[in-house]
């Protein structure tokens, strides 16, 4: 076994240990804690890989802001000291039912179609140009191919994509525009849902005060 | 390294083991020796700011030794962990704030090569890893149980967090302008007199550096901006409840993020590990001179080193001058100026390698020749000031006569 395939297989597991440790430990932020360590393991795990882009953006945007906004909202919303979570029967019994049709569903799709991952097919232009072929199908740009199975483009459609040297309007741009006005507007419902209804009395500009 | 180690018989899998253990061996001893000497630095600083002598005694003439001894002694203290923590975040915080602070290390070039993984997109990397510091901070703060410590955790949280957008802008500026993230290539493309350096290259890299030098403090929790820590009010902040290792710990992450910023500021804006001072044609890559490159590679990463200290030293010269801002004023500083300033900056330099690029030729020179002049000025006045000693004693009182007591009346 290769020093590569060793870090590998002892960083998985470690990652997948930490994501065990997520859903079974009850204190709300030792499971924040633990979900660093998981997210922080699958950086690692790019960054074995080489996926080095991906690896950073995956802490600069996890781990970094949106783990510490999840703490941020635990430690906030806190009532007690340090607030346990008690699981109950059924709810570990639906959730076990969930994740195991996930996991079904996730390991069927990868086993019934089978990835090529001999080491020539994968450092050379196979699955490189898949990813390229992925990132022209989102922005419907040229050279957007019909050979594009992986960006899991539904059949009737396939042929609306353009041809090498085309430009169509067919693409993922627009759903994902709009899945990110989405977020923003849960962002501002969130902002709108966090401040005080409440106004002091006698105070007519109603100023809030400062939070920190 | 691992190639030399396979040379010896090894097989491949332990060579690189080995040459992974000991890259990043010197690296933290690197960053522990530079926490050690900076702590010396920051008292001898402060103490000469504050006119006052600093540490004296330990070790010979300037203390030296000081803060090996306060090392000990923290490294003898008891290991408490207060009644109402949370053990396991208790004890991870440290390690997680020093991984992060370490981790940035791995790719940061001390010279041309000189660098342990030679990432393409380094800069991005380290603003990564040192985004997850805060971790360990909120942890430690949290699990201390105390509210101190969440205090100082959650003002500290907020601020690193607002400060890091800026920052992070602020290192798009270069990176705009030469055309990469990897650090190294920065390093190579600033060779040659000082003002090919990526500060003068036009007017928006000049203030995108000073920007992200602020915004850079900030995120290091350095005084003006160190209200999460406050004494007055909060303690001490986060590390309220720690002490002897753990906060040590705490210490040496917060140390050596400074030199990890520096040395990010360094290869952005400041030439790297050239010196600035040979013209191009002989200024070739010194990592390709005499004795298989080994001088010219010692040559840049001691450039560099002092380089790094230097921005270290600015830190803690702003550090013991200016007073402390308020918290409120600390997050309205980020949000209502840096940010609006990186993101003009951002839109400038775009614009500027749009339309003005033929212009970057005449304005770095103008500029780094007015800069220079301005510092050369700057110390001519101070060493032609003539020096005006404080007068011994306050007027008034002091100066008049002593008062003569009858010492017989008074028995």
């Amino acid at each position: 076994m290769s020093l590569q395939a060793f870090l590998f297989y002892l960083l998985a597991g470690l990652t997948g240990l930490c994501a065990i440790s997520v859903v079974v430990t009850q204190n709300i932020v030792r499971a924040a804690a633990w979900l660093l360590f998981t997210l922080a393991g699958v950086a690692g795990l790019l960054f074995l890989l080489g996926a080095n882009f991906v690896g950073a953006t995956q802490l600069f945007v996890y781990v970094g802001g949106t783990l510490v906004l999840v703490v941020f909202g635990v430690m906030l919303t806190a009532q007690g000291p340090f607030i346990t979570m008690k699981t109950g029967a059924a709810e570990w019994g639906i959730s076990m039912i969930v994740g195991l049709l996930l996991y079904g569903v996730l390991s069927v799709a990868l086993l019934t179609k089978p990835m090529k991952f001999t080491s020539e097919e994968s450092t050379q232009g196979e699955e490189l140009r898949r990813t390229t072929v992925l990132g022209e199908a989102l922005m419907s740009v040229d050279g957007a191919t019909q050979k594009a199975e992986v960006t899991g483009v539904p059949a009737e459609k396939r042929k609306e994509l353009p041809n090498k040297g085309e430009r169509s309007t067919v693409g993922y741009l627009l759903p994902f525009e709009i899945v990110s006005i989405h977020l923003l507007v849960v962002l501002i419902g969130a902002a709108y849902l966090a401040r005080t209804k409440r106004r002091p009395a006698g105070r007519a500009g109603g100023v809030n005060p400062p939070v920190v | 390294m691992s190639k030399l180690f396979q040379s010896f018989g090894l097989s491949a899998p332990l060579a690189g083991f080995l040459a992974a253990f000991i890259a990043s061996f010197v690296l933290i001893t690197f960053m522990l020796i530079s926490a050690i000497f900076a702590v010396w630095l920051e008292r001898k600083v402060a103490a000469r700011i504050q006119d006052r002598l600093g540490p004296t005694r330990v070790g010979g003439k300037f203390g030296w030794l000081q803060t090996l001894a306060d090392g000990l002694k923290l490294l003898c203290k008891e290991d408490l962990v207060p009644k109402d923590a949370d053990h396991v975040l208790f004890r991870i915080g440290p390690y997680i704030a020093l991984a992060g602070s370490f981790l940035a290390f791995i790719v940061l070039p001390f010279g041309s090569g000189v660098v342990p993984v030679d990432l393409n997109i380094a800069v991005f990397f380290m603003l990564a890893v040192m985004s997850t510091e805060i971790f360990g901070i909120i942890l430690g703060g949290y699990g201390s149980g105390s509210k101190w410590a969440v205090f100082g955790a959650m003002r500290e949280a907020a601020q690193i967090v607002s400060y890091e957008v800026p920052m992070a802008i602020c290192v798009l500026v270069p990176v705009i302008v030469a055309g990469t993230m990897s650090l190294s290539i920065f390093g190579r493309q600033q060779s040659g007199v000082f003002w090919n350096w990526y500060v003068f290259h036009d007017p928006f890299t000049f203030g995108a550096f000073w920007t992200y030098f602020a915004c850079a403090t900030a995120s290091c929790k350095r005084a003006p901006f160190d209200l999460a820590e406050a004494e007055s009010e909060l303690v001490a902040g986060f590390h309220t409840e720690y002490s002897g290792f753990r906060w040590l710990i705490f210490f040496m992450a917060e140390y050596g993020s400074m030199v990890a910023v520096s040395g990010i500021a360094i290869l952005l804006f400041l030439g790297g590990w050239h010196t600035g001072l040979m013209p191009k044609p002989w200024a070739m890559d010194l990592s390709e001179t005499f004795l298989g490159g080994l001088f010219g590679n010692v040559i840049n990463v001691v450039v560099f080193i002092m380089k790094c200290y230097l921005l270290v030293f600015v830190m803690m010269w702003v550090r013991w001058t200016l007073p402390r801002l308020r918290i409120d004023q600390v997050m309205m500083t980020c949000l209502k100026y840096f940010l609006p300033i990186s993101c003009f900056l951002l839109l400038g330099v775009s614009l500027w390698q749009v339309g003005l690029e033929p212009w970057t030729p005449w304005f770095k020179y103008v500029m780094a020749v007015t800069c220079v002049g301005l510092f050369i000025a700057m110390v001519v006045k101070i060493v032609l000031t003539p020096s005006t000693l404080p007068v011994a004693g306050l007027s008034g009182m002091w100066n008049a006569p002593a008062p003569k007591y009858d010492m017989a009346r008074k028995s």
